[in-house]
């Protein structure tokens, strides 16, 4: 265990960078999300939520694939480079560090994704703990400890002093590169640490959605919940925008465009949204024809469809960025809480 | 593009010429040996009413460095008062243009009727020459296309 | 809230109205949802708060399609969005049953956030009786205060007026809550270098993450099929690779709802980005106030807009670069 005070972050960001690519939480126009450090860049570390999760060092909103140049009458194409140059994310929470384990679910698995394989190959995760959890997370209902994330290293701040520990070998890597910045913490401060997890943990207790249940909500569920007739009620105020995909952690659809530029062609991939009317458009049309088809996709796919194929890991980790950012106060946990309500509503009129 | 083409400023620029006036203006330009710079790629549309603000702003995506809009002197349109509505939109449009930080310069109208060849050719090297001053339109252009 | 709940019930019972547009309770203090409510058991989960920021006219839309009428709670400046759909043919009037609700300034829950104000258990103040100026607020780091005028949301700061345009029946008080220039902001911006101007929109829209919110939510954005839509428009919908297109997105949209937006500032509450995406639709409302007189775009049903009409004497587009 390593520590570093507060005010000197700056040098530590500095020698991080000297070598290699550094993300972390920056603020710009009074928005924080995740960014390049540069000198003069504003980092907020005290923001708990990016309004943008992470996913993008891995996994960006847009993605060159190739490029196609026309000279006269002949035709080049010049594949995108992979990503071969180490760099670091500062910064994440334990459930953007969960969100990257449903994208590796999806990406690494066979046929493997050698754009988001590469980032992973050569990204170091730098992981903070969550002091002040918010009444929108939910992470402990999927099993996720925000007092002790699990990346290449762990960080927590307490009373102005980083505390620091390597948990893989990249992050050993990363710790030597930083080495002369590092002090090391004695028991004392260990014993410290120890304290605030526990406070984090009893804060993570109190919170509104910690005790959420997701019974029910399973691989074998799927005709039972595609059926329900609730989901005629539950999407009515859905605005059919892109928000809630566009700031989860876990949300993986991609969309695949070629745009003209004159000279040829370029072929990228974006980032897609189950919520809009031409998601997975194919040449007979769109399989999902109304808006409330589109919500319960999203909600089948975090809870059913994806459990279903992976295990039982749900692609929900909790962040309850939706929560916050949904323009009609829509979210996951509406969607949960008012599935349970019903099926007790049931039990009750059975008895 | 190689480099040493690129270190010559030759502009883009795209002219929205309405079908009854302006584009015969420039075929009369053209037809009374009139001269203007070949920078100029005319586009011709019904009336200039039929431009819409995303012309303009797709020209400048693709590369262009400046636009103008030509069309039938009020009160000629062809349709009565198509250039009418033209000039509220791009008076609207060049406005917010400028709210956003463009030179100014980027974009004009003008009407030019099909008698004014003069006034057609003389338009188009006064606007060559404002561009010029200004250089290459670097606020509004999509990167994928400039390499 | 009761007043209007018992008046809905009323309603409902009696036939006039098949269902009721309002807003439900959320589970946290702050999000409560659009929704609609047949039963009178429904209801409740009414709520109507300070929270209540949503605009239930673009739902008027679907709900002109549906069988019978549609009773729909529109604060103030919500009926400017409804009498302009109106004028469109977008909402069916005879499908619509309207009560002006009162309305004391809607509250925005990132301002609440930005004050530090986190862990939020329950907020008491933010009631439509509440006389009291400030929200309490129980969080789990202990009870913090906060000035309702503070929580605010931007546009109930340029507030229009506490006057419904457009309505069958008026239940509870409003409040003029108007303490800021309307343009001040846009002039504020007219008066930056280009430079400036560039770097300020370039920061502000890098943060756009095209989820379409904006557009989704604008009571003027009515079109079926919008062109931002197109599959064959190759700088279209989601894609985010080149800051031109954010430019390009939002200027097109402030343009196509020139003359038609009410500047009822859903845009700017929606952005999930904190964009605030009212400076393009304002700026052009000053511009039209400034060169064809002035015009508050859903004040009726009938007056012709801006950009379908003329005069021999407008002004020439040169005058943008002559204003200086």
């Amino acid at each position: 265990m390593y520590k570093i005070a507060r005010e000197n972050l700056p040098a530590l960001f500095r020698r991080i960078a000297a070598d290699q690519e550094l993300y972390l939480p920056v603020k710009v126009s009074g928005q924080v999300n995740f960014g390049a450090w540069t000198e003069d860049a504003q980092v907020d570390l005290d923001t708990l939520k990016s309004v943008k999760s992470p996913k993008d060092a891995f996994f960006p909103q847009s993605e060159n694939l190739y490029t196609v140049v026309k000279e006269g009458k002949k035709l080049s194409v010049h594949p995108e480079k992979l990503k071969d140059q180490k760099f670091v994310v500062f910064g994440m929470k334990a459930c953007d560090v969960k969100g990257l384990e449903v994208l590796d679910r999806v990406f690494l698995s066979d046929p493997v994704d050698t754009f988001y394989a590469a980032r992973r190959e050569h990204g170091t995760v730098v992981a903070m703990a969550c002091h002040e959890p918010e009444e929108s997370c939910f992470c402990k209902v999927f099993g996720v400890d925000c007092a002790e994330p699990s990346a290449d290293v762990a960080v927590w701040m307490v009373e102005d002093v980083l505390y620091w520990k390597a948990l893989t070998a990249k992050g050993e890597e990363l710790t030597k590169t930083a080495e002369e910045l590092l002090e090391d913490a004695d028991a004392q401060e260990e014993a410290k640490l120890e304290t605030e997890k526990a406070a984090i943990r009893e804060i993570v207790e109190k919170l509104p959605y910690s005790n959420l249940s997701l019974e029910g909500w399973n691989g074998d569920a799927l005709s039972e919940k595609f059926d329900s007739p609730l989901w005629e009620t539950l999407y009515k105020p859905c605005l059919a925008c892109g928000t809630c995909t566009f700031v989860c952690p876990t949300c993986q659809c991609y969309d695949i465009k070629d745009y003209d530029t004159g000279h040829g062609v370029q072929r990228y991939r974006c980032w897609d949204s189950c919520m809009y009317s031409d998601f997975t458009m194919m040449a007979h049309g769109n399989n999902r024809t109304s808006q409330m088809q589109r919500f319960r996709q999203r909600f089948m796919h975090k809870l059913v469809y994806f459990p279903a194929n992976n295990d039982g890991m749900y692609s929900c980790v909790g962040c309850g960025r939706c929560v916050e950012k949904c323009p009609a106060a829509l979210n996951i946990v509406k969607v949960i809480k008012k599935f349970a309500e019903d099926s007790a509503d049931k039990a009750g009129g059975e008895q | 593009m190689s480099i040493e083409a690129k270190n010559e400023f030759k502009p883009k620029i795209v002219a929205f010429c309405c079908n009854w006036c302006s584009y015969a203006g420039a075929d009369l330009a053209g037809s009374s040996r009139l001269t203007y710079p070949a920078d100029v790629k005319i586009i011709r549309v019904p009336c200039s009413c039929r431009v819409n603000p995303m012309f303009i702003l797709r020209a400048f995506e693709k590369g262009a460095d400046g636009v103008i809009l030509c069309g039938c002197h009020p009160g000629d349109c062809h349709y009565s008062t198509g250039n009418y509505y033209a000039r509220r939109r791009m008076t609207l449009l060049f406005s917010m243009l400028d709210y956003l930080g463009v030179e100014n310069g980027r974009t004009r109208v003008e009407w030019v009727s099909a008698a004014e060849g003069v006034k057609f050719s003389q338009t188009m090297n006064e606007f060559v020459e404002k561009i010029y001053s200004l250089g290459e339109n670097v606020r509004l252009g999509d990167l994928r296309c400039r390499n | 809230m009761q007043e209007l709940i018992n008046r809905i019930k009323e309603l409902l019972a009696d036939g006039t109205v098949a269902r009721a547009l309002g807003w439900r309770a959320g589970d946290l203090p702050y999000n409560p949802e659009p929704a609609y409510f047949e039963t009178a058991e429904s209801l409740q989960d009414f709520v109507y708060n300070g929270f209540c920021g949503a605009n239930l006219s673009k739902y008027m839309i679907e709900a002109s399609k549906l069988e019978g009428r549609t009773l729909v709670c529109l604060k103030p400046c919500d009926t400017y969005s409804f009498n302009q759909l109106l004028k469109e043919h977008r909402v069916d009037r005879e499908k619509a049953y309207i009560i002006g609700v009162g309305c004391k300034g809607k509250l925005d829950i990132e301002k609440i956030r930005q004050q530090g104000i986190k862990g939020i258990q329950s907020i008491s103040g933010a009631e439509l009786t509440d006389e009291g100026e400030t929200l309490t607020i129980q969080t789990i780091y202990g009870e913090k205060t906060c000035a309702y005028k503070d929580a605010m949301l931007e546009r109930c700061h340029v507030c229009k007026g506490k006057e419904h345009k457009i309505y069958d029946e008026l239940i509870g008080e409003s409040k003029d809550t108007k303490d800021a220039e309307r343009f001040a902001e846009v002039e504020r911006i007219e008066a930056m270098t280009p430079e400036e101007k560039f770097a300020f929109f370039r920061s502000e829209l890098s943060k756009c993450i095209r989820c379409n919110a904006c557009r989704n939510v604008c009571p003027a954005c009515s079109c079926r099929k919008c062109v931002f839509d197109s599959v064959k428009f190759d700088s279209s919908q989601k894609a985010n690779v080149d800051s031109f297109e954010e430019k390009m997105f939002h200027v097109i949209r402030a343009f196509h709802v020139a003359g038609r937006c009410t500047d009822c500032g859903e845009c700017s509450r929606v952005c999930p980005q904190g964009i605030p995406l009212h400076l393009f639709n304002r700026k052009f409302i000053k511009d039209i106030d400034e060169l064809y007189g002035e015009y508050q775009a859903g004040e009726d049903a009938e007056a012709i807009a801006p950009l379908t009409s003329f005069t021999f004497d407008d002004a020439e587009p040169s005058i943008v670069g002559k204003r200086g």
